[in-house]
C-alpha cells in the first residue's frame, strides 16, 4: 500500500491561514465550506503559556471509519493508497460518514453529495504537493510517501517526534504534527 | 489549561459547532423501523402460540400495519438524504462494514416476507378487504397457499423482525466517532423498544379486553426490561473512558437531563408501568394513557439519542471568542 502523509512542523507554521485559502482556490470549495483549518492551541497558566498553530485537514486514515460506514461505496481508498475520497456519483447524502468521522472533516455540498480534503490527488498524479503544502509560506508543511525511507516526511518523523491527532480513535491518521 | 480556538473560520453547514446532520427523520425511522418489528414479531408470535381466539387482533389484523408503518418511516428517511435522486446506490452494492448497508437490503427482504404475512391471514382479518382482492384472477390460489404455509410465513418473520429491530440501534451504535451512541447496548435496548411500542399499539386497537390484558401484561414485561437496558446503558458510559463520561453529562445536566429523565424514563417507561399494573389489578381505567405514552416515550428514545450522539464529539473548538477564557488564563 501506497501511504501518503503530511507532516507539519508547529514550531514554523504562524497561523497565516494562506493554506486554507489555497485550498479553496485550487478546489472551488463553494463558499462558506472548508476543507482544511487552522487551530490555535494555547495551553499552560499566564505567564507560561504556550501557543501552537495546526493546520488541520481530514486525516486520510488507514483504518477509515468513514470508509467503513459508507453503504453506498461512495466513499473509498484512492486505488491502493490511503487518500479517501467521495464519488459523488455513488453518494446518497445519507450523512453516515460525516457522523463516522471523529475529526469532523467532512461537509455537505450545495448539490448534496458529500465532500472533503482529496490531499489534492489530482495533483499528486502530477507529481505536484497538494496545493496547501506547495503555498505555505513558513514552509512548515511536507507532503510525502511514508513508506519510502527516502521521502522528506519518513526523514522528518525520523529525526523529529511527529505526533497524529487523537491517535486513541484508532483511525490510525496520516497528518502529522511536529513538536 | 488548555484551549483550542479556530483561527481560520470553520462553520461547515450541520457539522460545526456541533453535529447537526440527522433532525426529526432519523429519530422517526427508526421509531417506526422498531415499531414494525415488533408489529411483524407479535403477529407471528400470536399466530405460532395459537392464540387466534384469544389474541385475534394480533394473530390476523396486526400484520397489515407493518409495511404502512415502515413505509412511513422510508419515506422520512428519504426526506434525509441529501442527494436524493441517488438514493438507489443503496443497491448497486453491498459494503460488508457498513450497518446502513445491511440494513438497506435488510429492508428489501422485509417487504416481501411481510407481504407474505398479510396474505396468509387476510381472510380472517379483514374479510372485506379479501373479498374486493379475491376477483382478481389467481389471488384466491395465492391466498390459499400462503394459509396453508402460514406458520412457515410467520416462523420465517420472526428473525427478520428481530433482526429489524436490532439494526435500529445498531445502525448509531457502529459510529465509533459519537462516543454516546457507540455502545452495543442500543441494538437490544431499541429491540425492547420497538417491541414494547407494538404491544401498545395492540393494546390500543384491540377490541376485546382479553387481548389488552395480554398485551398489557407483555408490555410491563417489556418495560421493566428496557428500564434495566436504560440502566445498563447508563451504568456503561459512567464507567467507561473519558469520551464516554463527556457523554454521560449530556444526560446528567444540561437541557436534554430533563428530557431523558422526566419525559423519556419518567413519563415513558416508569408512568405507563404502573398505569398498565394498576389497570391489571382493576384499580383504574384508563386504558389509553399508558400506551399513548409508551409510543411518545419509544419515540422520545430515538430523538434524544440521535441527538445527544451528535452532541457528543472527540474534537471541539471555540468558534466564538469567549470573554471568559481570560479567567481560565489566570494561574
Amino acid at each position: 500500500m501506497t501511504r501518503y502523509a503530511m507532516v507539519i512542523d508547529t514550531r514554523l507554521c504562524i497561523g497565516c491561514g494562506d493554506c486554507v485559502v489555497a485550498c479553496k482556490n485550487e478546489n472551488r470549495v463553494p463558499a462558506g465550506l472548508n476543507r482544511d483549518w487552522v487551530v490555535e492551541r494555547t495551553s499552560g497558566a499566564w505567564p507560561r503559556l504556550e501557543t501552537e498553530f495546526r493546520s488541520e485537514r481530514c486525516n486520510h486514515c488507514d483504518h477509515a471509519t468513514c470508509v467503513q460506514a459508507c453503504p453506498t461505496g461512495a466513499s473509498h481508498h484512492w486505488g491502493d493508497t490511503n487518500v479517501v475520497l467521495v464519488n459523488p456519483d455513488q453518494c446518497t447524502g445519507c450523512k453516515a460518514c460525516i457522523a463516522a468521522c471523529p475529526y469532523d472533516a467532512r461537509y455537505i455540498t450545495p448539490e448534496g453529495y458529500i465532500d472533503k480534503c482529496t490531499f489534492c490527488h489530482h495533483r499528486v498524479e502530477q507529481g505536484l504537493d497538494p496545493a496547501c503544502v506547495a503555498t505555505c509560506p513558513t514552509r512548515c508543511m511536507h507532503f510525502g510517501r511514508l513508506d519510502d525511507p527516502r521521502s522528506r516526511v519518513a526523514q522528518l518523523l525520523r529525526e523529529r517526534n511527529g505526533e497524529t491527532l487523537k491517535p486513541e480513535t484508532g483511525n490510525l491518521p496520516n497528518v502529522y504534527y511536529l513538536k | 489549561m488548555i484551549e483550542e480556538t479556530l483561527v481560520t473560520a470553520r462553520l461547515n453547514p450541520k457539522v460545526d459547532p456541533s453535529l447537526g446532520i440527522w433532525s426529526w427523520e432519523i429519530p422517526v425511522y427508526l421509531f417506526l423501523g422498531g415499531l414494525t418489528a415488533g408489529l411483524m414479531f407479535f403477529a407471528a408470535w400470536a399466530l405460532l402460540s395459537g392464540r387466534e381466539k384469544t389474541a385475534p387482533f394480533a394473530a390476523h389484523r396486526m400484520a397489515l400495519w407493518a409495511p404502512i408503518v415502515l413505509s412511513i418511516g422510508m419515506t422520512a428517511l428519504f426526506f434525509d438524504l441529501e442527494h436524493k435522486l441517488w438514493v438507489w446506490r443503496f443497491y448497486t452494492s453491498f459494503q460488508v462494514a457498513s450497518p446502513m448497508s445491511w440494513g438497506s437490503w435488510l429492508l428489501i427482504f422485509i417487504y416481501p416476507i411481510s407481504l407474505l404475512q398479510i396474505l396468509s391471514t387476510l381472510r380472517p382479518g379483514y374479510p372485506g378487504l379479501a373479498g374486493w382482492a379475491e376477483r382478481v384472477p389467481l389471488v384466491p390460489r395465492l391466498l390459499d397457499l400462503c394459509e396453508r404455509h402460514r406458520r412457515t410465513i410467520a416462523a420465517w418473520s420472526i428473525p427478520f423482525a428481530i433482526g429489524l429491530g436490532i439494526y435500529t440501534g445498531i445502525l448509531l451504535s457502529a459510529f465509533s466517532a459519537r462516543p454516546f451512541w457507540n455502545t452495543s447496548i442500543l441494538g437490544p435496548l431499541f429491540l425492547v423498544s420497538g417491541l414494547s411500542a407494538a404491544a401498545a399499539l395492540a393494546i390500543l386497537a384491540a377490541r376485546e379486553a382479553a387481548e389488552r390484558h395480554l398485551f398489557a401484561r407483555i408490555d410491563i414485561g417489556l418495560l421493566i426490561v428496557e428500564l434495566a437496558l436504560v440502566a445498563l446503558l447508563v451504568i456503561g458510559l459512567a464507567t467507561g473512558g473519558r469520551q464516554q463520561l463527556q457523554a454521560l453529562e449530556l444526560i446528567l445536566s444540561g437541557p436534554y437531563a430533563a428530557l431523558f429523565w422526566g419525559w423519556f424514563v419518567g413519563m415513558g417507561l416508569v408512568l405507563p408501568l404502573l398505569l398498565e399494573w394498576q389497570e391489571l389489578r382493576g384499580r383504574l381505567k384508563l386504558v389509553f394513557i399508558a400506551p399513548v405514552l409508551v409510543l411518545i416515550g419509544g419515540f422520545l428514545l430515538r430523538q434524544i439519542t440521535v441527538d445527544l450522539g451528535q452532541l457528543s464529539t472527540w474534537t471541539e473548538y471555540a468558534t466564538q471568542f469567549d470573554p471568559a477564557l481570560f479567567e481560565r488564563l489566570r494561574p
